[in-house]
């Protein structure tokens, strides 16, 4: 089986990656590009900022990511309010990259953990205005069902904290999540290596989204391929269906003609 | 007529146009969105939308974020 035989369809479109990743913290535009071709990327994720008018720069990350080439998937970073989300989302919508949108609303400086109630009425506004609405949430499978039902386009459950590289620590509320969810479920925040994007996809879970786990690492273009492979190998374990996991052995070579 | 441009004061001359505040900041074809008095301006209206003294601009663009 390949990607081919096995579309991520996001918002009504087929992708052949599972992997979409952040554009922060990288040292360069160019580091940028570079890790996104090396993820095998077809989604990235941008931040909305001012432009600083007094010294505007000459380049822009599109230039080096090319709306043509890639989804361009805006989101709502720094957002503590759902009024200030729906703002940035109507702003980007106007930049004109789509109407997907990651959203976050954050409820808590320390732990960057998501505010739920404002989170779900700012989906429940987007929806309304026509995005496609992609949010970014804490492992809570009631979170996630009333996310859907409101008509998101996908739920963001998240793994760990942002940035922290802890990896999933509820697999099994994404179990739960996975089951019950009608709309993709993409893991988003908190892995920090190869096995735990794995472990995600080996959850049945439809892709993974990660920045800091690539950019931070010591060499971001090899992490980026290394994610790439980890999502690839653990979307093909979840489909080809693992053996159950046993507490005593069960020998492997045939007991029968054993030398006497 | 003063403006303000993302928190900065800005001069322009009376009767300035969206288009001509972009224009003036050097923004070019840039892909940038304007809000307004905290309205969204569609980029198909920054030509014939007016800016008046007093009022509040934001200029935004895409970064690097996760």
């Amino acid at each position: 089986m390949t990607t081919h035989d096995d579309p991520f369809v996001l918002a009504g479109r087929p992708y052949r990656s599972r992997l979409i990743i952040g554009t922060g913290k990288y040292r360069s535009f160019e580091e940028t590009r570079q890790a996104a071709e090396a993820a095998g990327a077809e989604i990235v994720t941008v931040a909305v900022r001012r432009v600083n008018i007094t010294d505007p720069g000459k380049e822009n990350l599109l230039d080096w990511l090319s709306p043509e080439r890639f989804t361009i998937l805006p989101n709502t970073a720094g957002c503590y309010t759902a009024e200030d989300a729906v703002r940035t989302c109507r702003l980007a919508r106007e930049a004109g990259v789509g109407t997907l949108v990651k959203v976050e609303v954050i409820g808590d400086e320390k732990t960057l953990f998501p505010d739920v109630p404002a989170t779900i009425e700012a989906c429940r506004i987007l929806v309304r205005e026509g995005f496609q609405v992609l949010p970014y949430i804490t492992d809570d499978p009631v979170a996630c069902k009333r996310l859907e039902d409101l008509g998101c386009a996908a739920v963001m459950p998240l793994a760990a904290p942002i940035g922290s590289g802890l990896g999933i620590r509820n697999p099994y509320n994404l179990r739960i999540i996975v089951e019950q969810s009608r709309v993709p479920v993409i893991v988003d925040a908190g892995v920090g290596t190869a096995s735990h994007a794995a472990e995600a996809m080996e959850l049945g879970c439809d892709g993974v989204l990660m920045n800091t786990a690539i950019a931070g690492a010591g060499n971001p273009i090899l992490m980026a391929e290394a994610m790439r492979q980890a999502v690839e190998a653990g979307r093909k374990a979840f489909l080809a269906g693992r053996i159950p996991a046993r507490l005593y052995a069960t020998a492997s070579s045939p007991l029968e003609g054993l030398i006497r | 007529m003063h403006v303000i441009v993302n928190d900065e004061p800005r001069e322009l001359p009376e009767g300035a146009t969206v288009a001509e505040l972009i224009a003036a900041l050097g923004l070019g074809p840039r892909r940038i969105a304007v809000e307004l008095n905290r309205e969204v301006v569609p980029r198909l209206s920054y030509a014939q939308r007016q800016l008046h003294d007093g009022d509040v601009v934001e200029v935004i663009h895409f970064v690097g974020g996760g």
